[in-house]
């Protein structure tokens, strides 16, 4: 078979990319009418911990940060949201609200220190935060209702939509989803995703050519929490309790584990990621109740093996064989989705994209040019250079 | 002032768990640059495994023997098995392979011997000397002898080996390593072999004070995390000092400050760390990591 090539930005690929979203989109609103309440819940759950995942993909995968805490910023949001139901009689959308922000004023204060740790030490670091959430929660028993937790009645669809309550907060989810995708979208094309890109591949480099690594360090873990706040907010909603129990380590590192089984530095791999940690401890322990967590940890291992970039990974080498993408030959200009770049491709594809962007991210793109490199590339702030 | 005596020896008597544990990690991340998480799970699983012994007649030492053994040989396999395949990977891949071992080794222990609690026999006789008021009981003297002596092997070994010269190698340069002749793939089994062994240690020494679950090397994990990071992550000794500074800080904090308790106590070693990292962000002994840009 002949290799298609197609241009980067040109009349093709904006039309199949168009059509690709286009097509996710109605799959997306049709899927509630389609199944059966059960699995509405299901999916509805994939769509809260998507964005807990993308959360901390902005962090983890193009900001270099690993956190395995990350379940602490999802408490914060699952109990702000909770008590605010329970004491207060708020609007609707107000809670989402309140629970960023609180995350985001949270992660940035603990985003300060943290930033002078790297690598595998602001990850030992974190674990510290996932292990004292439920202590602590049980701690204030006042605000959190202890051990026993937060009831809160979950919304009922309203008589106008004419939907089932699953299929309504499915719905709503689906909203703030993809709010919240945009948001991060928005965030990783422009200026500021530069300088995040840039701190993580070669943070002397981005140094040089005049980015602050704290700036963009603790913006995105302020962001990164905030983001993980609403997916708690959202847990709150759909679960309709919360309780210590619910956000223990073991929610961290799944959330982690989702971050790269998607594919790390990108954001389409959150929804992967997310219908991952979601649905295969489901079906292996359908296979066999007693050792499904057994399966289900050789299969992480083995998605490493086999696909250490994540389901984007491996849809950017099918993506490899098909089609030959090529640059606009009179000016280098991104376009197309940010979902289908490779964390490789990214500093190179976009130099001409910040045109419009700030000063800052102008100048780092040299730096991260420069470290470019060809294929696939995962890697962590502590890389070694050679 | 007995009491905080007490309190100090059994802070170190549990910061010897720690520190070994530390150490297993520590082994780890100087030769491969990962953070072992499935640390504590392994070596819950090499305590199930002497508990297995025992419960099969065998003698407590026997069984505690055979055990650490066999976890040196479990860990070179897992090393070949699970790590090599991804060695040179992104650190973060290597992180979620040791993610995933830690679930398969929590599961298949609670699959073959329930989740139910189980009491591991203590290898040490039931005395207790008393000094003054304070109380000083054969275990805990125990469980520091075995564990400072098994420290001091492996310091003899590195130190005074051939094999531990190797290791040191590898840990410093592997590709200078293996351009002198040293085989970098069996030293770096052996390493995770003998991380492997010294968990298996911590585990049976601590289970008895503790019980026997799947869950059982889960806090012990957390603090070794937090004694190894103090320490430094490549400073085998700063784990042994890491360990019995949390230790101790745990446990006196748990006494002396009433809003901590005993539910609260992991914070304190995590306080310690963080105010540590801010002044030295690579821990107390910890090496910077230099690199060419």
């Amino acid at each position: 078979m002949k290799k298609l090539t197609l241009t980067r930005g040109g009349t093709a690929h904006r039309t199949i990319m168009l059509v690709t979203v286009l097509v996710l989109v109605a799959v997306a609103l049709y899927l509630p009418h389609y199944y059966a309440p059960y699995r509405v819940f299901q999916f509805t759950e994939v769509l809260v911990f998507a964005i807990a995942v993308l959360s901390l993909n902005l962090l983890t995968g193009y900001t270099g940060q690993i956190s395995l805490g990350h379940s602490f910023f999802f408490a914060i949001g699952a109990y702000t949201t909770a008590v605010m139901f329970r004491d207060l009689d708020v609007a609707f959308v107000i809670p989402f609200v309140v629970a960023f922000v609180v995350a985001f004023v949270v992660g940035f204060l603990i985003g300060i220190p943290a930033l002078r740790l790297s690598g595998v030490y602001l990850a030992l670091v974190t674990i510290a935060l996932a292990v004292i959430t439920p202590p602590l929660l049980t701690r204030f028993e006042g605000l959190t209702g202890g051990s026993q937790g937060i009831n809160i009645d979950t919304p009922t669809a309203p008589a106008w939509s004419g939907l089932a309550d699953d299929q309504w907060l499915y719905y709503i989810c689906l909203v703030v989803a993809a709010v919240v995708f945009l948001l991060a979208r928005n965030l990783v094309r422009g200026g500021v995703g530069l300088s995040m890109t840039a701190v993580r591949d070669n943070e002397l480099a981005a140094r040089t050519m005049g980015v602050n690594p704290a700036v963009p360090k603790t913006r995105t873990f302020a962001y990164s929490a905030g983001f993980a706040g609403v997916a708690g907010a959202l847990y709150t909603l759909v679960v309709g309790l919360v309780a210590p129990g619910s956000f223990t380590i073991i929610l961290a590192i799944n959330l982690l584990v989702g971050t790269v089984v998607g594919g790390m530095a990108t954001i389409a791999g959150a929804v992967f990621g997310a219908a991952f940690i979601g649905f295969v401890p489901v079906y292996t322990s359908g296979i066999n109740p007693a050792l499904g967590g057994v399966i289900y940890g050789a299969v992480v291992i083995l998605i490493m093996f086999v696909m250490p970039g994540g389901v984007m990974g491996l849809a950017r080498r099918i993506r490899g064989w098909l089609v030959t993408l090529e640059e606009p030959a009179d000016r280098r200009r991104a376009s197309g989705t940010g979902q289908t770049e490779t964390a490789g491709s990214l500093p190179a594809a976009r130099a001409g994209a910040v045109d419009g962007g700030t000063e800052q991210s102008g100048t780092t793109d040299p730096g991260t040019a420069q470290d470019d490199r060809p294929g696939e590339q995962t890697t962590t702030g502590d890389r070694r250079e050679n | 002032m007995s009491l905080l005596i007490q309190q100090v020896i059994g802070g170190i008597a549990i910061g010897s768990i720690y520190a070994s544990l530390a150490l297993a990690i520590v082994l780890i991340h100087r030769s491969t640059g990962v953070v072992n998480i499935a640390q504590g799970e392994m070596a819950m699983f090499s305590t199930y495994v002497a508990w297995q012994l025992t419960a099969w007649g065998w003698p407590i030492w026997g069984a505690i023997l055979a055990a650490v053994g066999l976890s040196l040989l479990g860990g070179m396999l897992i090393e070949r098995v699970a790590i090599r395949p991804v060695e040179g990977a992104s650190h973060l891949t290597v992180l979620i392979v040791t993610i995933g071992l830690l679930l398969i080794f929590n599961q298949a222990a609670g699959w073959i011997w329930s989740f139910l609690v189980k009491d591991f026999p203590s290898p040490f006789p039931g005395g207790v000397w008393a000094l003054g008021q304070v109380r000083l009981s054969a275990s805990t003297i125990g469980v520091l002898v075995v564990l400072l002596a098994s420290m001091g092997l492996l310091y003899l070994l590195f130190q005074y080996t051939k094999v531990g010269l190797a290791m040191r190698a590898v840990a410093t340069n592997p590709e200078s390593a293996k351009l002198v002749g040293i085989r970098v793939g069996r030293i770096l089994m052996l390493g995770w072999g003998l991380a492997a062994a010294l968990g298996a240690l911590s585990g049976v020494m601590v289970a008895p004070q503790l019980f026997l679950t799947p869950n059982l090397m889960f806090s012990v994990l957390i603090y070794a995390i937090a004694a190894a990071a103090l320490g430094g992550l490549d400073s085998p000794g700063g784990a042994v000092i890491g360990g019995l500074v949390v230790g101790v800080s745990e446990n006196l904090a748990a006494t002396y400050i009433d809003f901590i308790g005993s539910d609260l106590k992991v914070l304190v070693p995590f306080v310690i760390i963080i105010a540590v990292l801010m002044v030295k962000p690579t821990g107390l002994f910890g090496q910077r990591e230099v690199a060419r840009a």
